[in-house]
């Protein structure tokens, strides 16, 4: 049988898209200038970073200085995090959050309960991953500084509701009179798919990457209402306000630019192409390999996640089954495979061990089509077949009626 | 008997990267052939006194388990190893390689098998990766709780081995000597003592004994 590829991984990363490779082209080789360089050459690549810092304000309804560019969601994360926390420490050192969260928020905040003193309280979320957006509310004190809550998960796709806790968050601090706590989201997963305006979901920091709205990788963003306080984490220059020193990557930025403008442009015509192959591959999947269970919300979720639990095998041994098949798909989330605990998102949403260890995400992108699916819905379930049949595991069923 | 033989599957990927780039492939040729077609896996219901010994280690909670089957002949020969797993691609290939070591030339004698190291099934595999080898070879351990199952059985109570080491988790079958043996390998955290031998991972109740292993073993290399 020919090979056919299909690549159903596209939460990890999306593949550049060409017009964005147009526009970063002139600066890899004619415009190589340094943005902080006081000539000609400096003068035409700092123009390209405030376009570009336009650009992305402009998805987010924010102004240009209140977008800081990074290397990433992780690096935004980490800003956002340790910077408010350390920063506001006169105020309290309590953290609300969810145990759903990326490691990158998730990992800062560990830091800061182990190693300096703060205390995080986490929200529980129910069975399909959703947080109830009063409890979040109710677990805010008065040292509370910052409320941190991932939009859209990376892992079961599952929506919070962003703008309902934002709405909130202002009226209480309102009523107090105060501006804590602070509310951060990261919507990596979000940028070209939901409302991503930070006016609308009431936040005062998002972060936002580019890799995964088919723009370069090893860029981002932080969003940061004007007139919050951060502390830095790296020193040396006054790039991105002294908040962020470093040579910008001018490549990158360009390119983050145009694919964020893309991103906002074909939004809706993303969604509906990509929502009802994702209901496709759902039912298609639960319907033709018995002992399945989603993960996450049925409708509450992201327009490209599928994480299905295979009950009685373990998701390692069929992702390389499924790789062997031309079938490039992930276990939970990409940036633990390096690790070999089982998902922690899963594991919050109260499902044991053996559940959680046979769960794969696949995620849907521009490019996929009906075919891919069916490929997938043809070759999945003799794979499931023949290692349930080496598997003594017999998971009961009450996990996936 | 070709009952227990899977058709090779379609396609000649199977190829991983792994994470960190120090090596190009997850898995070396041996352990996609018995990754892809894993020999001697049980997929039938067992006939009544088919098997005279039956061993068992890990928990799916660990990520782990197996079980396997012994048909032990004459002269404790065995004569037919079954198994059967819920694990990765090293668990299963491990564990298939394993049961062609212990059967093949005419079967292993119960002593002979019972020396067989996680190193030497390794060493047939043509290498793991580094931070899959603790955890996912676990053969030897169900191999040795199925001798002293037949023994058990045959009523050879003196013939019965207790591990040498001691087990620390009943439940992932770690050993003093397995957590030793980690901490000697620089995984000097709970944490990281955990990603080598999944020790006490899904049994919480034995976790401050492995603390204090790791806290006694440190203090002995480390100072």
């Amino acid at each position: 049988m020919a090979n056919r590829e299909v690549y159903l991984d596209h939460a990890a990363t999306t593949p550049i898209d060409e017009r964005v490779l147009g526009s970063m082209r002139p600066f890899l080789l004619e415009n190589f200038g340094n943005p902080s360089s006081f000539h000609m050459m400096g003068k035409v690549v700092r123009d390209a970073i405030d376009d570009a810092r336009e650009k992305v304000a402009v998805a987010l309804g924010a102004r240009p200085d209140e977008i800081l560019f990074t290397s990433g969601g992780s690096e935004s994360d980490n800003l956002a995090v340790l910077g408010v926390a350390r920063a506001h420490i006169e105020h309290g050192k309590h953290i609300v959050s969810l145990r759903t969260e990326h490691q990158a928020v998730a990992e800062p905040l560990y830091h800061l309960e182990k190693k300096e003193g703060f205390e995080v309280t986490y929200v529980d979320v129910d069975r399909e991953g959703l947080v109830d957006a009063q409890a979040v509310i109710d677990a805010i004190r008065p040292d509370t500084t910052l409320v941190t809550i991932l939009y859209a998960n990376n892992e079961i796709g599952v929506i919070q509701p962003i703008s309902e806790i934002g709405n909130k968050i202002q009226k209480m601090r309102e009523e107090t009179k105060t501006r804590y706590p602070l509310f951060h989201t990261d919507a990596c997963q979000a940028v070209g798919t939901l409302e991503v305006d930070v006016n609308k979901l009431h936040v005062d920091l998002m972060t936002i990457n580019s890799s995964k709205i088919y723009g370069p990788k090893g860029v981002g963003a932080l969003y940061v209402h004007r007139g919050i306080k951060l502390r830095s984490l790296q020193f040396g220059g006054a790039q991105e306000r002294g908040i962020r020193p470093g040579t910008e990557n001018v490549i990158g930025i360009v390119g983050f630019g145009t694919a964020i403008e893309i991103a906002a442009e074909e939004r809706e015509q993303y969604n509906e192409k990509v929502t009802p192959l994702r209901d496709y591959c759902i039912e298609q999947l639960l319907s033709v390999i018995p002992k399945t269970r989603l993960n996450g919300h049925p409708t509450k979720r992201l327009a490209n996640n599928v994480n299905i639990s295979f009950m009685d095998v373990e998701g390692e041994a069929l992702l390389l089954y499924l790789d062997a098949s031309g079938i490039y798909a992930s276990t939970g989330s990409a940036c633990t495979s390096a690790s070999l605990d089982p998902s922690h998102v899963i594991l919050a949403l109260g499902l044991p061990y053996e559940v959680a260890h046979g769960s794969l995400r696949f995620s849907l992108g521009r490019s996929t089509t009906k075919e891919d699916i069916d490929y997938l819905v043809a070759t999945l379930p003799a794979l499931v077949e023949r290692l349930r049949k080496i598997s003594p595991v017999s998971v009961d069923e009450k996990y996936f009626r | 008997m070709n009952d227990h033989v899977l058709p090779p599957i379609k396609g000649s990927g199977g190829d991983v990267a792994s994470q960190d780039k120090k090596q190009s492939w997850f898995y070396s040729d041996i352990v996609k052939e018995h990754f892809f077609n894993p020999k001697n896996f049980l997929d039938r219901d067992i006939k009544e006194g088919e098997f005279n010994a039956m061993g068992k280690v890990g928990s799916p909670a660990c990520g782990d388990e197996l079980k396997v089957w012994l048909n032990v002949g004459e002269d404790e020969k065995i004569l037919d190893f079954k198994w059967k797993t819920f694990g990765c691609g090293s668990a299963i290939a491990s564990t298939s390689i394993a049961s062609v070591m212990v059967i093949e030339n005419g079967g292993m004698t119960l002593s002979e098998a019972r020396k067989i190291k996680p190193q030497d099934i390794m060493k047939r595999l043509g290498g793991l990766p580094q931070r899959k080898f603790h955890c996912s070879v676990l053969c030897d351990k169900a191999l040795r709780d199925a001798i002293n199952d037949y023994y058990r059985r045959t009523d050879q109570i003196d013939k019965i081995q207790v591990e040498a080491a001691r087990i620390i988790d009943p439940v992932s079958k770690v050993t003093d000597r397995d957590i030793e043996e980690a901490v000697l390998e620089g995984a000097i955290t709970l944490e990281a003592v955990q990603k080598k031998t999944k020790a006490g991972v899904g049994n919480p109740g034995v976790l401050p004994a492995i603390e204090e292993l790791i806290r006694f073993y440190k203090d002995k290399y480390f100072g």
